[in-house]
């Protein structure tokens, strides 16, 4: 199958440190992949170095094409739909103006419409929130909110950057819950950072452990999943 | 009672050009941080090159659309060529550039036009109507003008998706990169837009204030003062403020005049305006550093 999504030999910058050496990831067409691991590990800026938000080195092919090296926006427009760290929702729009200004570069207005139904059908809580400033929201409702404006883009691939952090058990279930769906239904493949490794392992069929910038192994979920060893040793649980 | 309705009413009109001013350097100053000290004479010299193209027999009409896209495109170019490159540089540094191009504009306009005051007309026909007895034609003309671009502006923001866009970019860039707004783009159109809504303001205020290098010096500080009071990071508390600044100037000159006349002591007058506005700044600043429609804006996390 064709890979969607082909990093080989990434390297990232901040200044002059380097935060990441060497990471090499692979992502099938409709596919889901976790990258896991501590604290500092460098799963966040490996979704930043995809994104063009940080200085890289080597290859970024996305479906093929070399997208290193692109600004973000220009990235974005190709069809990656990044969740950030800490969600970046605006919070002085109201959260229909966050979900509209995903799609102010979009001509396609009728899948547009097709988008937005489907978005606010995965998370009906934002359909009464509609002309609520997204500051207001709760913790969970703005990762709705994120993960939908995301979604507005009308996305390929997803970049989901921890979307458990700080919430509720049962929120996260719910929102792991749409995930999955929107994974399978809306065929948007998937590169999730997670440090709920178990919930991670769950969804994802491949799992990449970074330890201090590089990927120190990898394999299929289910394999990591129930290998008691490497749980110990990478996982912590 | 007559005149006090008189001096409220001529202070809205001079409030219009300070908000249009004040709205000019909040509109910067939301999405860089940055206040353009050289918005007045950007506009002054619009308002120069509004009265050239006047001087060439076009009507003021025709004139003032060209020049405001000119304004434009040249607002959109001195942030593509000169601010741009600096996006990373200390504030002083861009401070030094802002007073840079205040010079430059200043030495081009009397350079090309000469320092001498000229006369600019009044594009508003001479006709009486209610109310007559307190306004001028041209100032009734400058504050539906001036109305009308604020609502143009409001409806842009508000109903536009690159009006949307702009604001996305001005609040949060980095997550409006990440939905695929050029937030560079969005900052060099603030620019432009800045540099229209400047230059209709000095258009407006020419006829008052007549042509020269000079003119836009103290509307700038009123403007500024405008902003301050109305809250420098929202647009719409700016645009209040103008209007606040002008009625209060007007206000204070006319209740220092009464006091005058009734008691024979003069404690405040026409000349103590601008010193009035710039402590009524500082009040502001000290008991309300928002300003009093500053945002406040509601979190949870």
């Amino acid at each position: 199958m064709a890979k969607l999504l082909e990093v080989s030999g990434l390297k990232a910058y901040y200044g002059s440190t380097q935060a990441l050496f060497d990471v090499n990831l692979a992502l099938d067409q409709g596919g889901v992949i976790t990258l896991l691991g501590a604290n500092g590990a460098g799963k966040s800026t490996t979704l930043r170095a995809i994104c063009g938000m940080v200085r890289t080195g080597g290859s970024i092919r996305l479906d093929g094409q070399p997208i290193g090296g692109k600004a973000t926006e220009d990235i974005v427009r190709l069809g990656v739909g990044h969740v950030p760290e800490g969600r970046g929702t605006f919070a002085r729009l109201t959260v229909d103006e966050n979900l509209r200004v995903a799609t102010h570069a979009r001509r396609d207005k009728a899948a547009v419409e097709r988008d937005r139904d489907m978005v606010l059908e995965y998370f009906p809580i934002l359909k009464e929130r509609l002309t609520q400033q997204a500051g207001t929201l709760s913790g969970g409702e703005q990762q709705m909110l994120a993960i939908s404006r995301a979604l507005m883009l009308g996305p390929r691939l997803m970049l989901l950057d921890e979307p458990s952090f700080g919430l509720a058990p049962l929120i996260v279930q719910e929102i792991f819950r749409i995930m999955r769906r929107i994974n399978s239904e809306a065929r948007v493949s998937m590169l999730l950072v997670e440090q709920n490794a178990a919930l991670a392992l769950d969804l994802a069929d491949h799992a990449y452990v970074l330890e201090t910038g590089r990927v120190v192994l990898s394999g299929e979920a289910a394999v990591v999943k129930s290998d008691a060893a490497i749980r110990k040793s990478y996982l912590g649980y | 009672m007559e005149q006090l309705i008189q001096q409220i009413a001529s202070g809205l009109a001079n409030g219009a050009i300070y908000a249009s001013l004040a709205l000019a350097l909040v509109m910067i100053f939301v999405s860089t941080d940055h206040i353009n000290f050289a918005q007045g004479e950007m506009a002054m010299f619009s308002a120069y090159l509004c009265w050239q193209v006047m001087q060439w027999g076009l009507n003021f009409w025709i004139a003032l659309p060209l020049v405001a896209l000119g304004s434009f495109l040249a607002g959109v170019a001195i942030q593509r060529m000169i601010l741009q490159p600096l996006h990373n540089a200390p504030v002083l540094s861009v401070v030094v550039v802002f007073i840079g191009l205040l010079t430059i504009f200043h030495s081009l306009a009397g350079g090309i036009w000469s320092f001498t005051i000229k006369e600019f007309p009044s594009p508003f026909p001479k006709v009486a109507f209610a109310g007559s007895g307190y306004l001028g034609s041209h100032q009734v003309g400058m504050i539906l003008v001036t109305l009308l671009l604020l609502f143009g502006l409001y409806a842009f923001f508000r109903f536009t998706p690159l009006g949307l866009a702009m604001r996305a970019a001005a609040q949060n860039p980095g997550s409006a990169r990440l939905v695929g707004v050029r937030v560079d783009w969005m900052l060099a159109l603030g620019w432009g837009l800045a540099a229209v809504v400047g230059a209709v303001a000095g258009t407006m205020v020419a006829p008052v204030v007549y042509l020269e290098p000079n003119m836009m010096a103290s509307i700038l500080l009123y403007g500024f003062a405008g902003a301050l009071v109305g809250g420098i990071s929202s647009p719409g508390g700016a645009v209040a403020g103008g209007f606040i600044v002008g009625v209060l100037e007007n206000l204070i000159a006319y209740f220092g005049n009464l006091l005058e006349k009734t008691s024979g002591i003069y404690v405040i007058g026409n000349g103590e305006k601008l010193s009035v506005a710039l402590v009524i700044v500082i009040i502001v600043l000290t008991l309300k550093p928002d300003g009093l429609f500053g945002q406040v804006s509601i979190k949870r996390v």
